[in-house]
């Protein structure tokens, strides 16, 4: 039994609870305290996953390979890049709970959980933790209706969701004999697949889809991320979509593998649904929190064109993409945190009316991630939908390739007219100046999407090993 | 290594990057970063223009090959790597914008006033990213300078334009994507296709029958929409009118070459076939451009929307030359897209001249110019006469060689590109006849100023220009003479062995 596999998580687990029963004891505010010594336990956890062995452990529920490696390192930079964003927010809304900053560790910890699933108890156990964690910070403004509302509709749908994966595991675990993700995959490749094993598997994906939000399991994602506050969404629209993203991945490529002609059609419906919706519904949206919500939607539906492809180059295109994703949008909420006039937080998209002048920097920064979502070269953005794409092309999917690139011209609209607010518009009163932190993870992943046609080699040679991994 | 010894065509692209970074670096007073910025943007536009200088003595105009190669890895497991250089086809392209650039710059000196830092970063950004266009030789690498091209564009028209600022530049850019998008699958499939995306490499990769209809209808989409092709030319005259004057300028000078430039590098030599069977079409729809938007043109109240709709007919005669696959009718297409960026550029800044002393850009609030402004009036003309393609200015050459190649084709084709000329004519000098001549009806006309010393700095070059390449048109066709003769080869070489195949 070789448990010393799960380090990293151990590690975090552990570090969790000393971090709780730390922040409990003084009778003082500790929200900054433990917020820095959770930071420096997800650094920790990121240094401990690049150093971490190969193999399954726990009885084959737990996987340790390239894939779920690559996976956690963004997860861990997304979590507390979040938490970074929080920092001065929270402070300033009356929100600088320590609870807050140890949610976000265990909502780390079970996505950690997820992407090393190998089997589906601990999927769903790894998933629940990310959820019951997630259902607490949405509702974590609790005398503001509409935080607590975005809680309680995120917690009764997110239940539903886990309804439908339970069932559906309990039907594969029926028809197929075994949880376990290596065992499936031996089952399913030698003997007849069986039609309850197929509605299980659907029943799974659909779990699974409500969880990245997918069309159409999406209904939850605009109001959930309006009602949040702003630092919550922020956390929501990245790390958590990576993880389940990379679980989606791992299930598919892996135990399913050999029935991808069944999934490979709900996943080209929920790709082509979701671009569909993403561009066409954002694009009368006047909140800007709502606007992303949907352009959310929309970039999931890019990376699950790569997964309907089904092929390692559609694989690895999604890794890409959902990378360059998490750091675009890690940014665009950077710049959503920043928004405050007179100490009030700002979420309408008119609230940024001549920002180019006022605040120059952030206009900057904000125009290269919008350019980057609009999938406009040389942005990072443009480089993860050429993988997608390209993955697409080279299978025959004009179809959905050709719906993609429609979605991409539409959603550039309102792309642009976020640009057009910012530049072209008359200037509004000054925003408050910016808290450092903001400041600089706003230009560092400004820099990071700017600049990324400098390298992409190292990334996508990165996501490679990873894909291999997952085939292997 | 290359014939100038170094990295010339990287230099020449990013040159402007680094002007534009430094001027991002000025801080300090409103005024002063104006001044610093205008001062840095005009001198690292010089010295960029003089670099390119070399390209001009170093070419070697025997050659059809690729010159100042450089290449460096990129993405090697996909086969797409940073490959720069320039053949007889594109070099003067890059001339041209470099030389156009220093003077849109010089042109915005005084009319430009707000926000001045940020308006010369965009447009040193423009500069990089036509003159990358235009060096790319790998098809990635192409697209990208291609889509990056409407950043800048889409600020400059936005921030800086009139009244239906924003219309335009959305218009602009959502066009422009939407035909763009399109390419980019087209690449992708050419890109699976052939392993690579090395353009020399694909050029010599022959695409099935069936391939090359797709491909070419989705170059199509992209390429009609930037030269622009009637139907899908109105974003243009509604980007020019409400561009400010030097954006009107690059709109015209190079980024409407950016179209006929895709049907020249990619089009043409790489889906032959394709393009013969296409070729019919691109001639109705051009002979349709040069009649139908001559005639609009005639129409206009607005001078610049005037000299709009005269660019997509010129720019008609240019995708007729094209398609005619006889070197005369390549020859002249190159040549009528240079003289166009030259002429059309400077038609945009005679009308910025008024336009910055009256701020108005109707006709009918002109007449009689030429009394007040005599330099002025005269220049005007001689521009405006070289629209006209009269002899011995530049545009002659060009369309000549364009009907010549049309009438080796067809004669009817080459009737509706003289239909052009005609009408180009007509309303060239109906244009100039309201705003030079008549009767000085409006009495604030009488206290404008003459040209200014700073405007003729930027109009000397040009008027050079145009009488250098009317007068001695072979210096430039001398250039392309190699590169075009090549692809008529080719192309009649691909033809042959497609037919030899179908036997």
């Amino acid at each position: 039994m070789n448990w010393t596999l799960a380090l990293p998580e151990i590690v975090l687990g552990v570090s969790g609870l000393l971090i709780l029963a730390g922040g409990v004891i003084p009778k003082k505010d500790t929200f900054f305290p433990v917020s820095m010594a959770v930071i420096g336990a997800l650094v920790l956890t990121a240094a401990l996953v690049l150093g971490q062995g190969e193999g399954t452990a726990f009885m084959g529920q737990y996987v340790s390979d390239g894939f779920s490696r690559f996976a956690k390192v963004l997860i861990l930079l997304g979590a507390a890049l979040a938490l970074v964003l929080a920092l001065d927010f929270n402070t300033k809304a009356g929100l600088d709970r320590f609870e807050y900053a140890v949610l976000m560790l265990f909502a780390a910890q079970g996505m950690l959980v997820m992407v090393s699933a190998n089997d589906l108890m601990s999927l769903y156990i790894g998933l629940e933790l990310l959820s019951l964690s997630l259902y607490v910070i949405a509702a974590f403004d609790r005398d503001n209706p509409r935080s607590a509302e975005a809680g309680l509709k995120y917690f009764v749908l997110g239940a539903l969701a886990s309804g439908l994966l339970l069932y559906g595991s309990s039907l594969v675990y029926g028809f197929a004999g075994t949880t376990n993700f290596d065992r499936l995959a031996d089952a399913l490749s030698s003997g007849q697949v069986g039609m309850g094993l197929i509605i299980g598997l659907v029943f799974v994906l659909a779990g699974l889809c409500f969880k990245i939000s997918a069309v159409p399991f999406h209904m939850w994602t605009p109001d959930v991320y309006e009602g949040a506050p702003t630092p919550v969404t922020a956390f929501f629209a990245t790390a958590p979509k990576i993880a389940a993203i990379a679980l989606l991945m791992r299930v598919l490529a892996g135990p399913f593998g050999d029935l991808s002609a069944q999934w490979q059609q709900v996943i080209w419906f929920a790709a082509a649904g979701s671009m569909l919706l993403g561009a066409f519904a954002a694009l009368t949206q006047k909140n800007i929190k709502r606007l992303m919500a949907y352009s959310s939607i929309g970039h999931v539906g890019y990376a699950l064109m790569g997964l309907a492809v089904a092929t390692d180059g559609g694989f690895r295109g999604v890794l890409v993409y959902m990378a360059i994703y998490l750091v675009m949008n890690l940014g665009t909420f950077a710049v959503l945190v920043a928004m405050r006039r007179n100490g009030k937080s700002l979420e309408q998209v008119d609230d940024l009316a001549g920002l180019g002048r006022t605040d120059p920097q952030m206009a900057l920064w904000m125009a290269i991630f919008m350019f980057s979502m609009a999938g406009v070269p040389p942005m990072a953005g443009f480089f993860g939908k050429l993988y997608v794409f390209l993955a697409a092309v080279q299978e025959g999917f004009w179809v959905l390739a050709l719906i993609g690139v429609f979605t991409s011209v539409v959603g550039s609209y309102y792309y642009l007219r976020i640009i057009k607010v910012m530049y072209f518009d008359a200037a509004a009163e000054p925003m408050d100046p910016r808290p450092a932190g903001v400041t600089v993870v706003m230009a560092g992943t400004g820099l990071l999407t700017l600049l990324f046609f400098l390298f992409p080699a190292p990334i996508i040679a990165a996501a490679q090993a990873a894909i291999a991994a997952l085939a292997g | 290594m290359n014939a100038a010894g170094f990295p010339i065509l990287s230099l020449v692209t990013f040159l402007p990057l680094a002007g534009a970074l430094i001027i991002l670096t000025v801080r300090g007073e409103e005024e002063v970063v104006a001044r610093n910025a205008r001062w840095t943007a005009l001198w690292t536009s010089l010295i960029t223009f003089a670099l390119s200088l070399v390209l001009w003595v170093r070419f070697d105009s025997g050659s059809a090959d690729f010159q100042f190669v450089e290449q460096a890895s990129w993405l090697p497991e996909f086969g797409v790597g940073y490959h720069m250089g320039v053949d007889g086809i594109s070099v003067l392209f890059v001339l041209l914008s470099t030389l156009l650039t220093p003077l849109c710059i010089l042109a915005s000196w005084e009319s430009v006033q707000s926000r001045v830092r940020e308006y010369m970063v965009a447009f040193l950004v423009l500069e990089s990213m036509m003159i990358g266009m235009f060096c790319a030789l790998d098809f990635v690498l192409f697209y990208i300078f291609f889509e990056a091209v409407l950043i800048p564009m889409f600020l400059i028209i936005g921030v800086w334009g009139g009244a239906r600022r924003v219309y335009a530049a959305f218009k602009f850019f959502l066009y422009t994507l939407a035909g763009s998008v399109l390419m980019l699958l087209a690449i992708l499939a050419v890109w699976y296709q052939a392993g690579t995306t090395d353009i020399p490499t694909l050029m010599e990769t022959v695409f099935s029958p069936r391939m090359q209809f797709w491909l070419f209808l989705a170059f199509f989409a992209s390429f009609a929409v930037k030269v622009p092709m009637w139907p899908v030319h109105t974003w243009l005259p509604d980007a020019h009118v409400e561009a400010p004057t030097a954006g009107s300028v690059i709109l015209a000078g190079v980024l409407l070459k950016m179209g006929a430039y895709g049907f020249l590098r990619f089009s043409l030599p790489l889906l032959p076939q394709a393009s013969a069977d296409f070729a019919p079409f691109i001639f109705a729809l051009s002979v349709i451009a040069v009649i139908y938007t001559s005639l609009v043109a005639l129409a206009q109240e607005d001078m610049k929307k005037l000299i709009a709709y005269s660019s997509v007919a010129h720019m008609g005669i240019v995708t007729l030359g094209i398609f005619t696959f006889t070197a005369q009718g390549l020859s002249g297409a190159l040549f009528t897209m240079l003289s166009h960026g030259v002429v059309s550029g400077a038609l945009f800044l005679c009308v910025g001249v008024l336009y910055d002393r009256v701020h108005s850009r109707e006709i009918a609030r002109y007449g009689g110019v030429a009394k007040i402004m005599p330099a002025y009036a005269l220049v005007f003309m001689l521009f405006t006469m070289a629209s006209v393609a009269l002899p011995g200015l530049a545009g002659f050459p060009g369309e000549l060689l364009v009907i010549v190649g049309a009438f080796k084709v067809s004669p009817w084709v080459a009737l509706g590109a003289c239909m052009g000329m005609i009408l180009g004519a007509a309303y060239a000098l109906y244009l100039y006849r309201r705003v030079a001549f008549g009767k000085i009806t409006r009495d604030d006309l009488r206290t404008l100023l003459d040209l200014s010393p700073r405007e003729y700095a930027v109009f000397a070059p040009l008027i050079l220009l145009t009488l250098w390449m009317g007068v001695y048109p072979s210096s430039f066709l001398n250039f392309f003479e190699a590169s075009v003769t090549a692809l008529v080869t080719r192309h009649e070489a691909a033809l042959g062995a497609a037919r030899l195949a179908g036997m």
